[in-house]
């Protein structure tokens, strides 16, 4: 797979401050990347740098193996988290003025505007002033304004604050929709359930260096602990839980059962199969849950996070 | 379409559309006119206002001298015991009583006769009768003296001097006040329009920044694009309300003059102008002296130095604008645009006009900051081409350095929230 995007050895300094120190990132094309983080990490630093907002003073930048210039400005869409509208113009103006910036003929922007504005069930807003508008409804526009250009890169920082549960699954669906259609989505948040749904590479920015970063799945893997959450249906809790804490490390687990399960997570080392624990449970009980324990990005984060400070 | 073309669009729209804008607009002229009609009318209030005094001559001399006039009646006590007269000068409410006593010479009568009023009386009313007095009494030295007064009349010489440059075209004697006129009013209306559309470019970024657009704006447009987009939207926008200003303030103007009857030139020229009237020939010098300033220099230059001065503040205006959160921080950033603006004013009206060509003057008129407004002044006045280079020489440098300089603070700071910064954060800034 080739790489829309790679960042190499970006270090940006404000004073004798460091927002950003020899970062590189590789973004695949077609991909959902996230941009995880925590505040003050530097990700927002990194995104301006790829907008072209910021220049790093070293390293460089390369969209589709060109290195970063003006001309990429039509080939990204920003949806910054510190985000807003002109108050006072109407919707349908601004919508149009931002889009023509972006390099759209105002023909081609009216028309695009009003199919998205059709598909939202906006279009009696084009008249009104955004100070008419509630924040969400506000943040739908901002959301056309930056896909509307049909970018090669789309970035959202945070699209989904300020949504209500119904409207954040829409614009959900439209960022996996404009995936499929061949954009390669950038996703910087804290909301670590979105990024375990959407996102299929990560990278971790910490104290404005990388930390970690790769396919979601690969890390994972290299996360895991080949530990078994078990529930097991038995007369005799103790006398098992003894005899398997002798064999294996055993951790109490806790997990919504509806009868009496002896509920443990079972960690084998590394040459032992799951198979052998699975027979051996097996004769002892009725397994009534035997499943991996899959590191969420949430442990992932916070694990490479405190083990970094 | 450009990206240039269609920021300064949305600015002048933006501008325009404002309902402030259209407000100030359409009301400026109507209160201006206003106010002048107020001040002709006013005036012209006052001077309706017939004065009523009172003499008590006791030389008899003056009895037919004091003849009633436009501005005041004169009432004859002569007849009265003294005391009376006062009590009924106080009775009737009169302006005043003129008692002039008996003496033996004129000259000590001359210093002798007094005035009785409980108010301070009208300067203007003494002056008159001060007048009246004195023409009497010289006339009757003169006739003591065995002189004719017609021949004295006669021998009167009136002098008008001419004043000529040495290739020989006549000026009249307003030259130089026209000259400082054109300076003045053009030196002032930069000013004026450096303070109100470098406001508004200022309270636009702080918008912008306080809307939190300004991130999806810069991620399509490069930050100095965006700052000159706004100074231009913003100056075109201003262009627009000065020009309605003149011609709808020349219209109400006419209106007023016309429908009401009130002269709106102050009362103050009115009688420097009353020197030259019914003298065509200082009419039309004063038309030629107009159409002499140099006109076309004057016209090149003010765009220059109206571009320039204007580009100049307004870009520091909007790194201002974009160092701080909202327009009530923007205070402590307003001395360096206030004081040289006053500076160039202040060096205008006193230094220019004592002396357009004075060391005082020069410098100031070639000191980037001051010299837009102070080179206007001067130019009227004839100033050596080669100044004139030198400073918009170095107008036009110090323009491209303080655009550099405020592109750098506005590029830092319009994605800076938060705290207040200091200047000495505004010099890192620059360095990021």
């Amino acid at each position: 797979m080739t790489n829309l995007l790679e960042v190499r050895q970006a270090t940006k300094r404000f004073g004798t401050f460091t927002a950003l120190e020899d970062v590189s990132i590789q973004v695949p094309k077609g991909s959902i990347f996230g941009l995880l983080g925590p505040n003050g990490a530097g990700k927002t630093t990194l995104i301006r740098i790829i907008n072209q907002i910021t220049l790093p003073d070293e390293g460089s930048v390369y969209l589709d193996n060109e290195l970063l210039n003006p001309k990429h400005i039509k080939d990204i869409g920003y949806l910054p988290e510190e985000r807003g509208l002109y108050k006072s113009m109407k919707v349908g103006e601004q919508a149009l003025y931002l889009a023509q910036l972006k390099g759209l003929s105002k023909t081609e922007a009216k028309e695009r505007l009003k199919f998205w504005f059709d598909k939202f069930e906006i279009t009696h807003w084009w008249n009104k002033k955004i100070q008419e508008l509630s924040k969400g409804m506000a943040q739908k526009v901002q959301f056309i304004v930056t896909i509307l250009h049909r970018p090669k890169l789309l970035i959202f920082d945070e699209p989904f604050s300020g949504f209500d549960p119904i409207n954040a699954n829409v614009i959900k669906d439209e960022i996996l929709q404009l995936r499929d259609e061949g954009a390669t989505v950038i996703f910087s948040t804290h909301r670590m359930e979105s990024v375990e749904e959407l996102c299929d590479h990560i990278a971790l920015i910490n104290k404005s260096k990388k930390i970690l970063e790769g396919e979601v799945s690969e890390i994972k893997r290299t996360y895991k602990s080949n530990t078994f959450e078990v529930g097991l249906l038995t007369d005799d809790h103790d006398k098992i839980y003894n005899n398997l804490k002798e064999k294996f490390t055993v951790t109490p687990a806790d997990f919504k059962v509806i009868d009496d399960q002896l509920k443990m997570k079972i960690t084998l080392d590394n040459n032992a199969s799951s198979n052998d624990l699975l027979r051996y449970l097996s004769e002892r009980g009725q397994v009534m849950r035997f499943n991996e324990v899959i590191p969420g990005v949430n442990e992932i984060f916070i694990k490479t996070i405190t083990e970094n400070e | 379409m450009s990206n240039l073309k269609l920021i300064i669009k949305r600015e002048f729209i933006a501008r325009v559309r404002n309902r402030t804008f259209i407000v100030m607009t359409f009301l400026s002229p109507l209160i201006f006119v206003g106010m002048i009609s107020l001040i002709a009318w006013l005036t012209t209030l006052n001077n309706d206002e017939i004065h009523k005094v009172a003499f008590f001559d006791e030389t008899g001399l003056f009895t037919f001298d004091f003849k009633d006039s436009d501005e005041i009646d004169y009432i004859d006590y002569s007849r009265l015991p003294l005391n009376d007269a006062k009590d009924s000068v106080v009775i009737k409410q009169l302006d005043g009583l003129l008692y002039i006593p008996k003496k033996n010479t004129n000259k000590e009568l001359a210093t002798s006769i007094q005035f009785y009023a409980d108010e301070s009386p009208n300067i203007s009313i003494l002056n008159k009768i001060e007048k009246i007095i004195g023409n009497k009494l010289t006339n009757q030295n003169f006739t003591e003296k065995g002189l004719d007064l017609s021949m004295i009349e006669k021998a009167k010489a009136k002098v008008n001097i001419q004043i000529e440059n040495f290739s020989g075209e006549k000026t009249s004697k307003m030259s130089s006040y026209v000259k400082m006129v054109f300076g003045g009013a053009a030196g002032y209306f930069l000013m004026m329009f450096i303070i109100i559309y470098g406001n508004m470019v200022m309270r636009s970024v702080i918008e912008e920044k306080s809307n939190r657009i300004i991130e999806i704006i810069i991620s399509s447009v490069k930050p100095i694009q965006l700052m000159m987009g706004k100074i231009l939207g913003t100056s075109f926008a201003g262009i627009l309300q000065f020009l309605v200003w003149v011609i709808l303030g020349g219209v109400l103007l006419t209106i007023a003059t016309s429908v009401f009857g009130i002269d709106p030139q102050p009362v103050g020229m009115d009688e420097s102008l009353a020197l030259q009237e019914g003298n065509h020939e200082e009419i039309q010098l004063l038309l030629q002296d107009i159409l002499k300033l140099p006109l076309g220099t004057l016209i090149f230059s003010f765009f220059i130095y109206f571009i320039g001065g204007y580009f100049l503040y307004s870009s520091i205006y909007a790194a201002i604008g974009a160092a701080v959160d909202s327009e009530t921080d923007s205070q402590q950033f307003m001395l360096p645009i206030i004081l040289p603006l006053m500076l160039g004013i202040y060096v205008g009206f006193f230094s220019v006009i004592e002396n357009p060509h004075g060391t005082v003057s020069t410098v100031f008129s070639m000191i980037p900051l001051t010299s837009p407004i102070v080179m206007l002044m001067r130019i009227p006045f004839g100033v050596p081409w080669w100044e004139v280079l030198i400073s918009i020489f170095l107008l036009i440098g110090s323009i491209i350095f303080i655009i550099w300089l405020a592109g750098k603070i506005y590029r830092v700071g319009i994605l800076m929230y938060g705290k207040k910064p200091s200047y000495k954060e505004l010099f890192k800034w620059i360095k990021y």
